[in-house]
This record gives C-alpha cells, structure tokens and sequence, in this order.
C-alpha cells in the first residue's frame, strides 16, 4: 500500500493549494515568452505595463474596486504583512498614539506572527477578538472591543473566511461596525475567494489579502487590494512600483495568470459553490454515518454554503491523532491535512480549535477535507472507503503511545 | 515487512533507512520531535531534533522517495526521559538518558504507535546487529539475538542492552555490519547531502552540554558541603546533583591534602546534600548491585560468566553473573574505579548482549 496503491490519489488538500487552469498556464507562458520590464520606458516596457494594467483593470471589475486599490504583492502573506504591519507602523511613525490592533485569535499565521512580532518587538498592543463555539467572530465581540479601543485601534483585522474550520465571518458587518469607529478594516479573504460572492465594493473593508494560487492562479502571486485613503508604510524599499507601497519588478506573466484567474473564479462562483455544496454535505453526512462520534467543526447546514465555506469539511474523531489519520489516508491514496499550523512538520493542536473551546486532546484528532474544482464523487468515495479502516488503527495507535 | 525507519536527520539514520529499502523491506520514514521547543537551527555537533535536522531527514527520504512524517513524542520523552532523568539526579544517580530513551521511546512508544499504525518493525541507526540463531524453544524456531557492531569505536550495543526479546523481533539494526567510514563513503556514493555532518554526542536535550548549569536552572542551586570520608569540611558546592562518583575536577577545594594526593568525589549524599570527597583507592570496586535488569533473550540462569561493561564506550571487564528476578548481582574479575549507581552494567557473552541492569551500589569482596 505505501507509495500508492492507486494511480491518482484523491486530492482533499485544495485549501492548501490546488491545481492551476489550463487558461491559467496559457497566459503565463505566453508572457514568459515576452520580454519587457513593466516600468521601463521604450516599446518592450510599454506592452508589458500593457498587460500589467490590463490585469489591474481586470481584476478590480471582478472585485468591484477601483483598479489603483489593487497591488499586486508576491501573495497572501506578503499582503497580510502590508496590512497589519505597514498600518501599525504608518500610525507609529506619524505619532497618531493608535498603538493597539484588535485582531481575532482564529487568523492565519500570516496574520497573527506579524501581530505577535509587533507586540514583541515594538511594544504594540492587541486586543484579541474570541469566537464562539462555531469558530464566528461575532458584531458584539468586536462592537464591545471597539467600544473600549476604539480611539487607539490603528487596525482590525478579522479574516472572511477561515482556512481551518470554513466559517464564514459577518465581515460586511465587522467592517461597518469598524468603519463607524474610524477604525480601519482588514480582512484576509484568501480562502473566500472563489468560493463566496466578494463583493468588496458592498463591503466596505478597507484593505483585503489575497492569493493566485489558491484559485487556480500562479503561486507566489497574490493582491493587497487598499482604499485609496490607506497608506501602509511599505515593507521592502526600492523602486517603488506599486503606488510606492511594494517594490519590485513587477511579475508580468504571474500577473496576467492571476487575472485570468480571478475572472474564472469570480464568473464561476456561483455555480462551482453549489457543486462544492453538493460534495461536502455528501463527504460530512457520510463519515457522521460512517462514525457518529466524528463531530463537525464550525457551522454546517446542508445545503448551505454562506455560513460555512462551501469546499470545506472539518472532522474530528474522538480518540485518534490527526497525524495517524494522515499517515493512513494517505497510505490509503487519500490526500488530506490536519488543518494545523505545521512548524518543522511538527503536529501542534489548532490555535483555532483552541479557541473555539475545543480540548487540546480533541484538538488533535482533526481532519481537514478541501475540495476543488477538479474533485469528483469518486474523491469522496474513496476517503468514505478509507476511513473507517484508518479511524480503527488511528485510535488503537493512540491508545499505544499512551495518550488518552 | 513495513518499517518505520526512525530518521533522526543524521548520517547513520538515512544509511540505514535507504539499506531497509534497498532489503525490499515498504519503508516509511518517520522523524520523533522529541523537544518541546525545538531551536531553528543546530548550535553545534550536539543535539538534535532541530527544525535544521527534520529537514535533513525529509531530503533524504525525498531522495529515497519514501513517505515521511514528523511524529510528536515530546510529551512522552519528557515524562520518560528529561524528567526520569532529572529525578536521578537529585536522588544522588547518574542515569543514561540514551538507554532509557531506546527502552522506552525508540522502541517502546515509537515501536508501538507503528505496530498500531499497521507496520511490522522500527529501523535504526545505531551500531549493533541482530543474528538469528536456531532455537527450538523461540516462537518461530529462531532467536533474535543482539550482537555488538563490528565497528568496535562506533559500537552502540550498550545503549541498545535495554531492549527485551519482543523488542529485539521488531528491531532492525542495518549499519552494524559496516564501519563508520564506509557509512559516510556509502551516504555520500548516494548523493545524501548530511553524508558529512558532524555526529551527534553527548545528551541531546542538554544544547550547551553544561549538565550541571543545566540541572541547576531545573533543581535551583543548593548550597551544601564537601567534605572527606571523616566528615571534615573540606569546601562547599551548589548542590550534590551536579557532582558524579569518579569526578576529580570542577570540586574547587581550597584545602589540600595533608598527602597531596588526589581527590575524587567517592559519594554523593543527597538526603544531607553532601559530597564526600577521598583518594582514587576508595573509588575501586569488583562488585556491582543492579537492578532494573532487562534481557535480550531469556534470563541468565545460575552464576555465568560474562563481560560487563559500565559505560558507554568502555572496556569489557571478566566477570561472573547471578540474576534474580529483577536484581542481578556482578562479580567482576578485577577492581575498576569510578562507576556512579544509576549508570547501566551491560552483561555481554562474547559479542552476544546478554542484558543490563542499573548500577544500585558497588563494593569491594574480600578477596584480593
């Protein structure tokens, strides 16, 4: 069974990358063919600034946005760090005396390390934002921290969508809550896209992260889309391309694949969530038959996918260690994630779990099941097939190495 | 058979986690991050379970093309071994983490967590061997038996002596018939980028290998007395754990010897927080109290003859054996000196790892 009984694993991983369109790969090649640095001035310089604002343009109608609030970083990361910590530092070198961030505690790490970084480093201050049992950031839980902050928040940051659990955040309301206060609104919309409508011009966030790469775009790609009256201080100097706000030679081919991309996964939606809606509720209803001690993290109705993201199924089975659950499925061709923040490889429980109250032993036994636009019934079917057979030597490992 | 290879990140591990695959053995690589914050990258030749060693061990089972996981015992190793071995201390022993580790993690927790998962063995590293021999009495008609490496400076068959005889069936030792120098020419024939990375030594989990700093930010510093065998106060120290029987240096005394002849610590008597300190003649000794016994194969029955051996990399000494349930009793054929209770005596019959007990107490027969 090890190194793949079957030819092509089933690929349940898609939230940590997912394979690039074939219209994708055809526009980057095509620019790779071409040559001309964006901002150079003769003829090669202009056709690929060309393409370079075309892509904007195009990618801020998908949006809803105006093309010069889209900068194109290297990808989410990149742009959560321009959020959070170019904000910050714009309020610290201005002497504004809005030192504190409210961030909520489930965020990605690209949020939360840059957070945890500026409180360590530069005496920032956070005030955490808890969700409740579902993994959801209430309007009260930040109205009640914007009510006691308000007048030293430089930033809240609260993800659209989390990558781990698939809840879905009210952010139209946190950002209207927020915009009311004066305080500026980011939010991580990296998993969002593609699967939710992102209207953003209806939204009223003022700085929004997001990536190529998990919509079937190019990797190392991605867009801090930022109001025009945001002005982070920039993070990497230099020849200051966009807007003076990130350097470097702008990436043209990746560029024109993230358009190509953007407009595919906005155009497609609508009809790729009701199929994406289909699957998951097939893959949860079938492993709670499989085993009814498995529990559902984050909120799930079937049929539903605006309370919880449409690709996304997160299990946790009671009595197993997430890592053997992987090993399993994958020994067994079914290519999955525990959802935990992997540091060296080593399996640490989930700080959202953790937030969200679950125990740290429970914690351990999660599973996360991403699908994508190429997953098939068959996908789901083989993880049901797998499962049970993993679960069962899952929880006897457990029970060998002694923890309870 | 399925194997889990442990893959420390080393040069020895990857050696043997490619010669089991080569064997026609499914092997899937498996790194233990056995330290609770592991440090991003390796300080010095010491240590391991870095973020810097797990990735080693990925490219080599990347190379190999086998899967690979990182598998979290910290928890387990630091209920096994830090604790056990910070407790040994402070009970006036000098304990071998390494032993305890391979007794109770490598193939112990490791060991069953693969056998749950669906394999059949755990492979390492480490300088020893197994022989088959016919035995009519063993469940297949065939017993395994651990034998030292044939790389007689790199052996590693003391470490190994905890292992019981279900242990042993579920081991595999693929570096003992080999020296270490073919190991790192055969790591670098295949193109292993740690073919030439420093071997790991001394305690793991100890970065600096300053054992003694290291006990005292754990167990605070203790202020007590040296003194000799009369009970005279000869200095003071910051606590009793930090000093081992044998030790010479490091005791600070002020007041020499009225001979002038040297001064070892002879025993350490945590209770009073005392060290008491004499001449090399007190530290010589011919018989050993272990308990603790573990063995590689049946039990030893009557008075046998043996080598024992009482740390690491020393020498072999003649000497007879008497096991009793858990205590053995060892004659040796001749004084040696400096052996702290907690070390392990491991009892070998030829190349052949009979089994070990833990040092409980030395003494001297009457005969000369």
């Amino acid at each position: 069974m090890i190194g793949g009984v079957s030819d092509a694993p089933a690929y349940l991983d898609h939230a940590a990358t997912t394979s690039a369109l074939p219209e994708v790969i055809e526009a980057v090649v095509e620019q790779m063919g071409r040559l001309g640095n964006a901002s150079s001035l003769h003829g090669s310089g202009r056709d690929a600034r060309r393409v370079v604002e075309e892509s904007r343009e195009s990618i801020a109608s998908d949006l809803g946005v105006r093309p010069s609030e889209v900068i194109f970083t290297s990808g989410g990361t990149e742009s959560d760090n321009m959020a959070v910590k170019g904000t910050w530092f714009h309020h610290f070198e201005n002497g504004t005396g809005r030192d504190l961030l409210i961030v909520s505690s489930i965020e990605h790490h690209a949020v939360l390390d840059p957070v945890e970084h500026l409180v360590l480093e530069h005496e920032a201050e956070v005030a955490w934002l808890e969700p409740d049992g579902l993994g959801r950031i209430t309007s009260q839980a930040l109205a009640a921290a914007l009510d006691e902050h308000a007048d030293r928040a430089a930033l809240v940051s609260v993800m659209w969508a989390n990558n781990e659990v698939g809840t879905v955040q009210p952010v139209a309301e946190l950002a209207s809550l927020a915009r009311k206060h004066g305080v500026p609104f980011h939010t991580d919309a990296v998993q969002a896209l593609g699967q939710l409508p992102l209207t953003l011009g209806d939204v009223g966030a003022d700085l929004v992260s997001l990536s190529g790469h998990k919509i079937g775009g190019p990797m190392g790609v991605g867009v801090l889309v930022a109001g025009r009256d945001q002005s982070p201080v920039p993070l990497t100097h230099g020849g200051g391309q966009e807007r003076q706000l990130r350097s470097g030679t702008l990436d043209t081919p990746a560029i024109a694949g993230l358009a190509v991309a953007v407009r595919m996964a906005v155009a497609e939606q609508e009809l790729s969530a009701k199929t994406m809606v289909g699957l998951r509720d097939r893959l949860i209803q079938g492993a709670l038959d499989l085993d009814p001690t498995i529990e559902v993290s984050g909120p799930w109705e079937p049929g539903d996918g605006t309370r919880r993201l449409p690709a996304n199924a997160h299990l946790r089975v009671p009595g197993c260690d997430g890592d053997s659950l992987l090993y399993l499925l994958d020994a067994a061709g079914v290519q999955c994630s525990t959802g935990s923040a992997c540091q060296a490889g080593v399996p640490q429980p989930s700080h959202v779990l953790l937030a969200m109250g679950v125990e740290e032993t429970d914690a351990r036994g999660s599973l996360r099941l991403t699908l994508g636009r190429t997953s098939t019934d068959a996908d789901v079917d083989a993880l049901l097939a797998a499962l049970p057979g993993a679960i069962d030597r899952a929880r006897r490992a457990r029970g060998a190495t002694g923890r309870s | 058979m399925r194997v889990v290879a442990a893959m420390s990140g080393g040069v020895d591990s990857a050696v043997a986690a490619s010669r089991m695959l080569e064997a026609g053995h499914e092997v899937v690589g498996v790194h233990l991050a056995l330290s609770q914050s592991a440090a991003t990258l390796r300080e010095s030749a010491r240590g391991c379970c870095t973020i810097e060693d797990a990735g080693d061990a990925r490219r080599v089972a990347d190379r190999l093309g086998i899967p690979f996981y990182v598998w979290d015992m910290a928890e387990r190793f630091k209920q096994d071994v830090v604790e056990d071995f910070v407790a040994e201390y402070a009970a006036g022993r000098t304990p071998n983490p390494c032993l305890r580790c391979n007794e109770k993690i490598k193939f112990s927790a490791l060991l069953d967590k693969a056998l749950a998962l669906g394999f059949d063995a755990v492979a390492t590293g480490h300088y020893a061997q197994i022989h088959e021999a016919a035995d009519p009495a063993a469940p297949h008609g065939i017993r395994r038996e651990l034998h030292r490496a044939v790389d007689m400076a790199k052996d590693q068959s003391y470490v190994l002596g905890v292992l019981d005889a279900e242990q042993l069936e579920r081991a595999f030792f693929p570096l003992g018939d080999t020296t270490k120098p073919d190991i790192r020419a055969e790591a670098a024939e295949r193109g292993f980028s740690v073919a030439k990375k420093p071997d790991s030594h001394d305690i793991c989990f100890i970065a600096d290998g300053d054992t003694r700093g290291w006990l005292a930010g754990r167990l605070g510093e203790q202020k007590g007395e040296i003194v000799d065998t009369e009970g005279t106060v000869l200095g003071e120290h910051g606590g009793s754990f930090g000093y081992t029987v044998g030790q010479r240096r490091g005791l600070g005394l002020k007041v020499p010897a009225a001979d002038g002849a040297k001064r070892y610590v002879v025993e350490t008597r945590p209770e009073s927080n005392q060290v008491v300190v004499g001449t090399a003649e007190l530290l010589g000794f011919d018989e050993i109290t272990g308990d603790h016994a573990r063995w590689c194969g049946p039990a030893p029955e009557g008075i046998v003859s043996v080598g024992a051996q009482v740390r690491a990399h020393g020498e072999e000494i003649p000497a007879t054996a008497w096991a009793d349930g858990d205590n053995v009793e060892v004659r040796l054929e001749r004084r040696i000196r400096g052996v702290a209770p907690g070390q392990s005596v491991v009892l070998y019959d030829g190349t052949r790892v009979v089994g070990s007990a833990t040092i409980a107490a030395t003494g001297t027969s009457t005969r000369r």
